[in-house]
């Protein structure tokens, strides 16, 4: 059977209709969309890894499950992407890395496990930057990940490769990581949604460590109700992550329909000084409908935002540099031989990571070493606490932050490689979500003009995720043509 | 604020990082840049204020310890199937003693 949409249109709702009108099957869906992935990957090189004989085995339990009448979950048949570095239990999980090329993991990441247990199909593993450490998906061992919306772009990072395939249509949903902002600018940059929830609302169990302190698993999608289904299926308390939080799931399907009217937006000065117009044009502009739909607006300051790169390259990387210590040539198959242990480790580590990798690792363990520990790692744990009680004392006065996700639009593939200081200063507006651990996301909400997408970043208190999927949603609506 | 070749060896060397003479230099650098940038930490006064190593939540909402029941263990083979090297249900690696 045809799918009668086309399938970069596809929404959740819409495949559930098709499914209960038996327009098409699981089945038909899955390989409709798998076919269209593989021949639009070329372009993009979004996809690492597809995974056919997995997805066609949960389309066809969907399938026996609606037959038999049975309930086949909130996202049955659904064709979703994950992040490869998000484990999937049986099908190989690179990390975008040399060094995890072959690796096969013996278990499901929680989020993934969630996923399947609604019906979700996961058709593939995305290319990303390597262990997520990026800002334009161009550190991957395995290729650039393309902006499908101008393929000399780059998609952002480091969930670029998840971003472009929601973008392009080859997933409906797709899964990303998020440590620095690596779901939201990647979503701004291709013109789709992206969700960083609260620290700790997502179990990080199968999520390769990067900083175990800003690590976030996330939804992308082509609409801001998707993004929330997907949140509600793998959000929640789970045992094997031992800082994921106990704080109930709100039904956020139901909150985000309310009306806007009333809530107080603020904006933070920082993030506006010094933003260019190109950029600064289309927020105002979104800010503006936030107004005409009964928002108020307030500015507010976020005195230590300039502090938050410096504060978070220096906790990330100090983090990286312990988490990364396990690939060693022992446990995770490649090994470049030495004569002795340490020849080993040093072999196997000095081949299979890439440059960047290196240099936050070096980063990292230069920060931690002894004599520098109390002036940077300790230095940056406070100023950690500062950035975080900007944001509490924010949210004193109003209901959310409103803000730019990145100061520029996608950049050209390869502009910004040879000078990492300029790539970390993509994030700027992005590191202080995730130092503070407040749930953020962006919504696309016009181009520039030269037509490269712009995002909008919405924030809201901790577990508060309900009004920023409503302000979100409700911006999304009165726009929509 | 630069690092001399010589700090960039010894932090490979802590870090188990092989490095070519090329991304020694370049390392140097690159860090040497960023550690610059990273000075501005260095205007914020920071006395008294508490270092924080994670987002905190109060006690209902996270638990860091569970009960003391075991679980089924991943077991040996597929701990094992990723193995760089593998005999006899262990990880086999070069040397480490010498005799």
């Amino acid at each position: 059977m045809q799918i009668p949409e086309s399938i970069p249109s596809l929404t959740i709702s819409l495949i559930r209709d098709g499914l209960a009108s038996k327009a098409y099957t699981a089945t038909d869906l899955a390989n409709a969309v798998l076919a269209f992935a593989q021949s639009e990957n070329a372009a993009t090189n979004a996809y690492l890894t597809f995974s056919l004989e997995r997805a066609l085995k949960a389309a066809a339990k969907v399938d026996a499950q609606i037959a038999s009448g049975r309930y086949a979950g909130t996202l049955a048949g659904v064709p979703i992407a994950v992040k490869d570095v998000i484990v999937t239990k049986g099908l190989r999980t690179t990390c975008g890395s040399h060094i995890l090329q072959d690796y096969i993991p013996p278990y499901d990441a929680t989020a993934v496990f969630r996923l399947e247990a609604e019906g979700a199909i996961i058709i593939g593993k995305t290319n990303c930057d390597e262990f997520a450490m990026g800002s334009s998906n161009e550190n991957s061992a395995f290729g650039p990940v393309r902006n499908p919306k101008a393929l000399d772009r780059v998609p952002g990072g480091s969930s670029g490769g998840s971003a472009a395939a929601v973008a392009q249509g080859t997933a409906v949903v797709a899964l990303g990581s998020d440590t620095g902002g690596s779901i939201r600018q990647p979503a701004s940059f291709c013109g789709v949604v992206g969700v960083t929830p609260t620290y700790g609302r997502v179990s990080r169990y199968g999520l390769t460590a990067f900083a175990s302190s800003l690590d976030h698993i996330g939804p992308f999608a082509r609409n801001v109700e998707d993004s929330a289904t997907v949140l509600q299926a793998i959000a929640g308390r789970d045992d094997f992550d031992s800082t994921s939080a106990f704080t109930p799931v709100d039904d956020y399907h139901a909150l985000m329909k309310h009306p806007v009217r009333g809530l107080k937006l603020g904006l933070p000065r920082e993030y506006f000084e010094g933003l260019g117009a190109e950029t600064g044009d289309v927020v105002h502009a979104a800010i503006q409908q936030l107004q005409a739909l009964g928002c108020e607006l307030q500015e507010i300051s976020l005195p230590h935002t300039k502090y938050a790169l410096s504060c978070y390259y220096i906790i990330a990387t100090a983090e990286a540099s312990s988490n990364l210590a396990r690939y060693d040539g022992v446990r995770y198959t490649t090994r470049n031989d030495g004569e002795t242990l340490s020849d080993m480790y040093r072999n196997t580590r000095g081949c299979g990571f890439g440059a960047e990798v290196k240099r936050r690792i070096m980063l990292g363990t230069y920060v931690l070493s002894a004599g520098y520990y109390e002036a940077y790692y300790r230095k940056a744990q406070q100023v950690r606490t500062l950035v975080t009680r900007d944001f509490s004392n924010a949210f004193e006065e109003v209901d959310a932050i409103i803000a730019p996700v990145s100061p520029f639009p996608a950049f050209k593939i390869g502009a910004k490689i040879d000078d990492p200081l300029a790539m970390y200063l993509s994030d700027v507006y992005t590191l202080t979500g995730d130092l503070s651990g407040v749930p953020c996301m962006s919504v696309p909400c016009g181009e520039s003009r030269e037509g490269l997408p712009i995002g909008l970043q919405i924030s809201t208190r901790h577990f508060d995720e309900a009004t920023m999927f409503r302000l979100a949603y409700n911006y999304e609506q009165s726009i929509a043509r | 604020m630069n690092l001399t070749d010589k700090e960039v060896r010894y932090v490979a060397d802590l870090a188990n990082l092989r490095l070519s003479d090329e991304e020694v230099r370049r390392m140097s650098e690159d860090l040497g840049q960023i550690l610059t940038h990273i000075e501005q930490l260095n205007e914020l006064d920071t006395t008294e204020v508490e270092p924080m190593a994670q987002v905190l939540f109060g006690e209902d909402e996270i638990a860091t310890l569970r009960e003391d029941v075991p679980r089924r263990p991943l077991g040996n083979e597929d701990a094992l199937a990723n193995a760089a090297a593998s005999s006899a249900g262990y990880f086999t690696v070069p040397k480490v003693i010498e005799r």
